[in-house]
Formats: C-alpha cells, sequence, structure tokens
C-alpha cells in the first residue's frame, strides 16, 4: 500500500477514473491541492475567471461529450459562485463532479475566514453530495461520486475536502468496485409494461412520440428512429431532446413548448397516444397541464421512476433505459402506417409553416441562425443563452447529430453559453463550435474571453445584439402593455471588448454582411466574436402564452409581419 | 424547520394521513437530506421519529404525513432517490401497530394527587417521577389514548410535555427490513419446505 496525501489521493483517484480537465479557481484551502497539480501531468488545468463558469465550463463539456465534467473552487465565496453552474446542472441533468475545498476540520463550524456550508447549500441541487473528513476516505468517494453521477438520471454532485484533509498522510487503497445499497438504478423495463405499451400503440390512430433529454443521455438516438420507422409514428422533441432525433428525418417534426413549432403543439394536443420518452412533461413544453389534451393517454417510459405521474396521470409507466427499453418495445409494436394522422400534421404544416423566414430588408435573427447553418453545412455544435436569440438557435438551426445543440433549459441561466462553449470547445478539439449569445447574457460571463485566449480554443462568438434583454422586452411589450421598465441595456463596444482581450471581432451591421462575416469568422483558426446588431423588435413565434394551452399557440400578428 | 411541529394534538388518526418508514444509512446529514426534501416539494410532516433499526448502520425513520399536502407514491419515489435511503414503504395501507410515547408534567398538590394517579391507572400511564407539587407520567400507546390523557390532565395544570411521535410497524411476518440472508440453518429448512423469502428492493417497476 502506498501512502499518499489527501491531494495526492483526490488528483489520482480522478485520473484513474478517467477526468482529464478540471475547470477551477484557487484560493487558500485548496493551496495544497494546486500544490500537488505538477505531479498530475494528465490532468489538464483550465484557470477561469469565475467559479461560476468554471461549473458551466465543467457542464458544456459534459453536454458535449457524454463524460463526467470536473470544477474545482476554493472554500467559501470560491464554492457559492459554482451554485449557480451546479443548480443549471442539477436542472438538466447532466453529469457534473463539483470539487470544494474547505476550512480546516478543527475550524469547521466556527464561521472562519471563508467557511460556507458548501453541502448544506448544494443539498437540494445535488444528486448526492460529501462532506470527507479522512483522506483514506477520499479514494472510495470520488468512485462513488463519479458512479452515481452518470448512471441513472445524470445529475452534480459535489465533494467538500477541509484543507488539512488535503494535507493528511494515509494509505491509499482504490476499492475495486462501488455498491451502494441505497442506489439502484432500473435499466432494463418491466416485461409485462412493454407490452402493454406496445398494445396501446398498435391501437393507436393517432400516436405522436415526445422525445427528451433523455435520448441524449441515453444515447439512444438510433433506437428511437427504429421505433419510430417501424410504427411510421411522428417524433417531436422537447427543447432539450433536440438533436435526439435528426431534425431532418421525415418523421420529424420539430420541437414543442411554448416557443415550439405550431404543428408540433397542435400534433400533441390532437393525438390520442403520447409516448413521452426521457421527458419530465416541463409546464414550459406542455403548456397549461389541466388544459392538455384531455382524453390522451400517456405511455411515459424514464429512467427516473419520480418522474411518471409527477405532472400527469400515466395509462402505461415504463421505469427504465430508453437504450434498453426502445429495441423491446420496437419488437413488440406492428408497422403501421398512420397515413391520415400524417396527412393532418402535414397539412397543419403547410397552413402555419413556423419556420418560413420572411423577405426583409432587415436583418432578422431567424436570418442570421438560417445563414449560420448554410454556412456551417449544419455541422456546427451550437450553444446557446437564455432568450430570445436561443428560441432563434433552436428553431432556425437544424439538429441532426445528438449533442449538437447545448442550452440551459430547466434553469434558464443567461451567461451560460460563453462558459459551456468553452467547456464543448476543449472536448471537441478541432471540431466547430459556436456561442451564440444575446448581448444582455454575454455580459454576465464575459471575462471568460480571457480563457479563449489563454487556451487557443476556437469559439465563435455571435452575439445577437438588439439591445435589449429581448425576451423580457417581448413579455412587457405583449403581456405588461407596452410598459418597458429595465430592459434597454447599456453596451460596451463588443467588437473593442473583444480586441482588448485578443480576440479577432467583426460587426455585422446589415443583412448583407451576415453572410460575409460568418464565411470569415470561420476561415479564421483562432476565436472570432461576431456582434451581429440584428432587428431590434423581432419578436420570437410561435408563443403559447404563460398559463395557456399548447391548443393555443399564437403566431406572429399580421402587423409584426408587415415590418 | 417548516412542517416539523407537533400535530395538533386533537386530530384524530385519518385517511388523509400516511405513514411512511424509510430504512436510511446512518450517516451525517440524513436527517436534514429527508427534512429539506419534505420542505421543498411542500410536504406536511406530522410527525417524525429516527432511531437505530435491527440492522447496524442503518436507522428507521417513521415518516407520518399529510396526505392532503402530497400524493403519497410521489413522497416514496422522492424519498427513495435519496442516496441515504435504501428501502421506503408505505405502511398506510398495512394491518399495523402504532404506537407512541408521551411524558407529562402534571402539576398537584396533597390534595389532588390521588386522583391524577388514578386518572394514570386508567390510561396505564407509569408515574416516572414525583414532587410536591408535580408528577411525571409516562404513557405508551395510540395517539388517540395519549390525547385522552392529555385532555383528562389539563384541569389540574399540564407544565410540559414531551411526545415521541408515531413509530409503526407492520403487523405478521412482512418486514420494512432491507433484506438480510436468514442465518443458514434456517434458510436450509425453508428451502426443503418449499418456501421462498421475499427480499425486492422497491419501485424496480414490477
Amino acid at each position: 500500500m502506498t501512502r499518499m496525501t489527501g491531494a495526492q489521493m483526490l488528483l489520482d483517484s480522478l485520473q484513474r477514473e478517467g477526468v482529464d480537465t478540471i475547470f477551477g479557481y484557487p484560493g487558500g484551502v485548496v493551496l495544497p491541492l494546486y500544490d500537488t497539480l505538477p505531479e498530475f501531468p494528465g490532468l489538464h488545468h483550465i484557470l477561469v475567471r469565475h467559479e461560476q463558469a468554471a461549473a458551466h465550463m465543467a457542464d458544456g463539456y459534459a453536454r458535449a461529450s457524454g463524460r463526467m465534467g470536473v470544477c474545482l473552487g476554493t472554500s467559501g465565496p470560491g464554492a457559492t459562485n459554482l451554485v449557480t453552474g451546479i443548480c443549471t446542472s442539477w436542472m438538466d441533468s447532466t453529469p457534473v463532479l463539483a470539487i470544494t475545498g474547505n476550512v480546516a476540520r478543527t475550524l469547521l463550524g466556527k464561521d472562519g475566514f471563508q467557511e460556507a456550508d458548501i453541502t448544506g447549500i448544494t443539498q437540494p441541487i445535488t444528486k448526492h453530495n460529501y462532506l470527507v473528513m479522512n483522506s483514506r476516505e477520499i479514494p472510495l468517494t470520488v468512485r462513488e461520486a463519479k458512479h452515481i453521477a452518470t448512471t441513472g438520471r445524470p445529475g452534480p454532485v459535489l465533494i467538500d475536502i477541509p484543507k488539512d484533509v488535503f494535507q493528511e498522510q494515509d494509505r491509499f487503497e482504490w476499492p475495486e468496485q462501488v455498491s451502494l445499497r441505497g442506489y439502484k438504478p432500473t435499466l432494463e423495463g418491466h416485461a409485462g409494461m412493454i407490452r402493454r405499451a406496445a398494445e396501446l400503440i398498435n391501437q393507436a390512430k393517432r400516436p405522436i412520440i415526445i422525445s427528451g433529454h433523455g435520448i441524449i443521455w441515453g444515447d439512444a438516438q438510433k433506437e428511437l428512429v427504429e421505433l419510430a420507422e417501424k410504427a411510421n409514428i411522428p417524433v417531436i422533441t422537447t427543447f432539450l431532446g433536440i438533436s435526439g432525433f435528426p431534425e431532418l428525418h421525415p418523421l420529424s417534426y420539430g420541437f414543442l413548448g411554448m416557443h415550439g413549432m405550431y404543428y408540433a403543439n397542435m400534433a400533441a394536443d390532437e393525438a390520442d397516444l403520447v409516448v413521452a420518452i426521457g421527458m419530465r412533461f416541463d409546464d414550459r413544453a406542455m403548456g397549461r397541464f389541466n388544459a392538455f389534451n384531455p382524453g390522451v393517454k400517456i405511455v411515459h417510459i424514464d429512467i427516473d421512476p419520480a418522474e411518471i405521474g409527477k405532472n400527469f396521470p400515466t395509462a402505461v409507466p415504463i421505469v427504465g433505459d430508453a437504450k434498453h427499453v426502445l429495441p423491446k418495445l420496437t419488437e413488440h409494436v406492428h408497422e403501421r402506417e398512420h397515413k391520415e394522422w400524417i396527412r393532418w400534421i402535414d397539412h397543419v404544416r403547410e397552413e402555419h409553416p413556423s419556420l418560413e423566414i420572411r423577405e426583409s430588408r432587415r436583418m432578422l435573427p431567424q436570418y442570421v441562425v438560417r445563414t449560420l447553418y448554410e454556412e456551417t453545412s449544419g455541422n456546427a455544435t451550437i450553444v446557446t443563452g437564455v432568450g430570445q436569440h436561443q428560441m432563434w438557435a433552436g428553431q432556425h438551426y437544424f439538429y441532426n447529430r445528438p449533442r449538437q445543440l447545448i442550452s440551459s433549459g430547466g434553469l434558464g441561466t443567461m451567461g451560460f453559453e460563453l462558459p459551456a462553449a468553452i467547456g464543448a470547445q476543449v472536448a471537441l478539439p478541432g471540431q466547430e463550435v459556436w456561442a451564440i449569445c444575446g448581448d444582455a447574457g454575454f455580459q454576465m460571463t464575459l471575462q471568460e474571453m480571457a480563457v479563449l485566449v489563454d487556451q487557443r480554443l476556437p469559439v465563435k462568438i455571435a452575439i445577437f445584439n438588439n439591445g435589449y434583454l429581448g425576451m423580457v422586452r417581448q413579455w412587457q411589450q405583449l403581456f405588461y402593455d407596452k410598459n418597458f421598465v429595465s430592459v434597454a441595456v447599456t453596451q460596451p463596444d463588443f467588437v473593442k471588448l473583444a480586441e482588448a482581450y485578443g480576440i479577432k471581432a467583426l460587426r455585422a451591421e446589415t443583412k448583407s454582411d451576415v453572410q460575409s462575416v460568418i464565411q470569415e469568422a470561420r476561415d479564421f483558426p483562432g476565436p472570432v466574436l461576431i456582434d451581429f446588431q440584428i432587428d431590434q423588435e423581432e419578436n420570437v413565434w410561435p408563443m403559447v402564452p404563460a398559463g395557456a394551452a399548447l391548443s393555443e399557440t399564437i403566431e406572429a400578428p399580421a402587423e409584426e409581419v408587415a415590418r | 424547520m417548516t412542517g416539523l411541529g407537533p400535530s395538533n394534538g386533537s386530530r384524530p388518526r385519518s385517511r388523509r394521513q400516511h405513514i411512511v418508514v424509510a430504512i436510511v444509512e446512518d450517516k451525517p446529514g440524513v436527517l436534514m437530506r429527508v427534512a429539506s426534501l419534505f420542505r421543498r416539494r411542500g410536504f406536511n410532516i406530522e410527525s417524525l421519529t429516527v432511531g437505530h433499526s435491527e440492522a447496524p448502520g442503518l436507522s428507521r425513520m417513521t415518516i407520518v404525513v399529510d396526505g392532503e399536502s402530497a400524493p403519497v407514491e410521489q413522497v416514496e419515489k422522492q424519498l427513495y432517490k435519496l442516496i441515504d435511503v435504501v428501502k421506503v414503504s408505505d405502511l398506510s395501507q398495512e394491518d399495523l401497530i402504532a404506537r407512541e410515547l408521551a411524558m407529562i408534567k402534571v402539576r398537584c398538590n396533597n390534595l389532588n394527587r390521588h386522583e391524577l394517579l388514578e386518572i394514570a391507572n386508567v390510561f396505564r400511564a407509569d408515574v416516572i417521577d414525583i414532587a410536591s407539587n408535580s408528577l411525571i407520567l409516562q404513557v405508551v400507546g395510540y395517539e388517540d389514548k395519549i390525547n385522552g390523557l392529555i385532555k383528562m390532565c389539563e384541569p389540574y395544570g399540564v407544565r410540559e410535555m414531551s411526545r415521541t411521535g408515531r413509530m409503526a410497524m407492520a403487523r405478521g411476518t412482512k418486514t420494512t427490513t432491507v433484506h438480510e440472508a436468514e442465518p443458514p440453518k434456517i434458510a436450509q429448512i425453508h428451502a426443503s419446505q418449499g418456501r421462498r423469502v421475499e427480499g425486492e428492493l422497491p419501485f424496480s417497476s414490477d
């Protein structure tokens, strides 16, 4: 048995668990850990400029690669700065390991300098967390944390380690396996339930599949396509489910919800059977719960039993992993055509196309996204912030490869885009990553441009600059009688700002600039920021007003289209 | 801790209450995780008791939940999501024995002490301490019985009271424990008689 310090044990254990990158920020109590870091050249440490960004980077890394992301902060403010990022990955179920230092064991609970009860603070927003009080517990804790974060329904796990535990020497024992008696995720669905689900599918006249983030994390795109094709069932996704089903597939009908496609919302509302896979019936996706499609039968497949029956009564519950359940379900469903039903949805789509971009001399944001889609041949990984630009990016780029769209859905964290894109680019060296930002959200985490320069990461930043908190402005216009309060944002000169960081920057002032700046940015090997000065008052349509039903989806009013 | 107050005392056990037993790892912070879960999801706790279980390293929590604040199925599933919660059982539908213990310090004097002792006798309460102007009664039983005793003591002056909250166990052979292997000899006897031992995990979807 080798003897090691707690710091050595932690880094050795992370390496054994396949970790190659740590997004972190040093501080008093984690100095013993940083002191040890050079002994582990296999662990690449990326110095961030704010701990919140470290958590988003670890999240973006995880979402782009499917592997656990790791972030690190010191005690007190370092730890509390991680909280927004941890909660973002909690709401979207992504595997992130957050490591924090804490004050020495003898000082815990004494309110010393930079002490924060981070395990207490993060208890409701982590899948599990640990306060490690003996260095010899570190290896097992890291193994358990990785196991918990990456299996079942993924989620963030936090490990808090007091300073003197990093320094304490003890025997290093690597546990051969992890066994948690209180944690045994169910992967295989119940055979009887799968047969019942198949019966319902075979009987249904108007079935629809609503697929969610679980398809992406369950690595089940292929299995989903096989099920949809065999029974010829139209597929719509949730917003986070985008890219789980190829959007160019003839059975793809976009995504549903508050800014989903008109025909997707109508199809969900008209269906006689919803097969929900790896999604959690969020209010933004379903509209007002008690007004959603009365009489519809729901087959709900999810790895988390607590999601089943939480918001809607379920006809057939199947607890299991999509990758295991879908092939068995496909086996039992009959080949069908559903001609009339698909014709009905196609007809709605012809009448209400939703994704048609109108002719305009203005620089419409939809046009910018579509041009980006065409210029990148649909192959880029798109990372967005939260708001109008997020919805346009979801609508007007078409995603065929799983993990191609990375966005904060559940928590809706503005400022997620730049750090998450950095994390994604670290996970996908050599691939094209675009951060689509709002001009306001960008200002929440713009300091991370420094990391692009440090790490020579070629992330392309597209700021959709309309000078407003666009989505808030849209709500004030539509629901608060045009009483515009605190929505016009003062901005720096983004081009000069990027140049001050040493980043190439371009500006598109008119529609005719759009294509050429995208081309120029793509041709440049390093990071580029583009300030797209888009039309200021364009709104996102279609829209389900808050509290309305999916069947009450509104399309762009004539006066807006005429602008 | 919101929702952890004692029950209002006068309410009898009704269908609106659920008794949930959770077997949890005996680790620091487990009680906070459970309490925090109830607060966050808006489930009201009528009472909660914790103590060691028959298995080393595992504690047993008996939680009485206001059934109107939460569908019991959600309570169970959310509890089971906590990594430190090993098993959850809803005893509401079971034929069960539920008990609570209370200590009541009642004001008394030489003139009325004998009355109180008689009342205690009727409720099969024990006198566990006695002083010149007060005594402590200890009573074990169903909530109704304890409430009844308290009501009888009130005219004398209840100076202090401490109640454990409800503990419960299913009658008969059915257990709420984590499945443990039977002693080999007994297992042999059972096997030879063709009996099977139950030992499923909750929520394996079957």
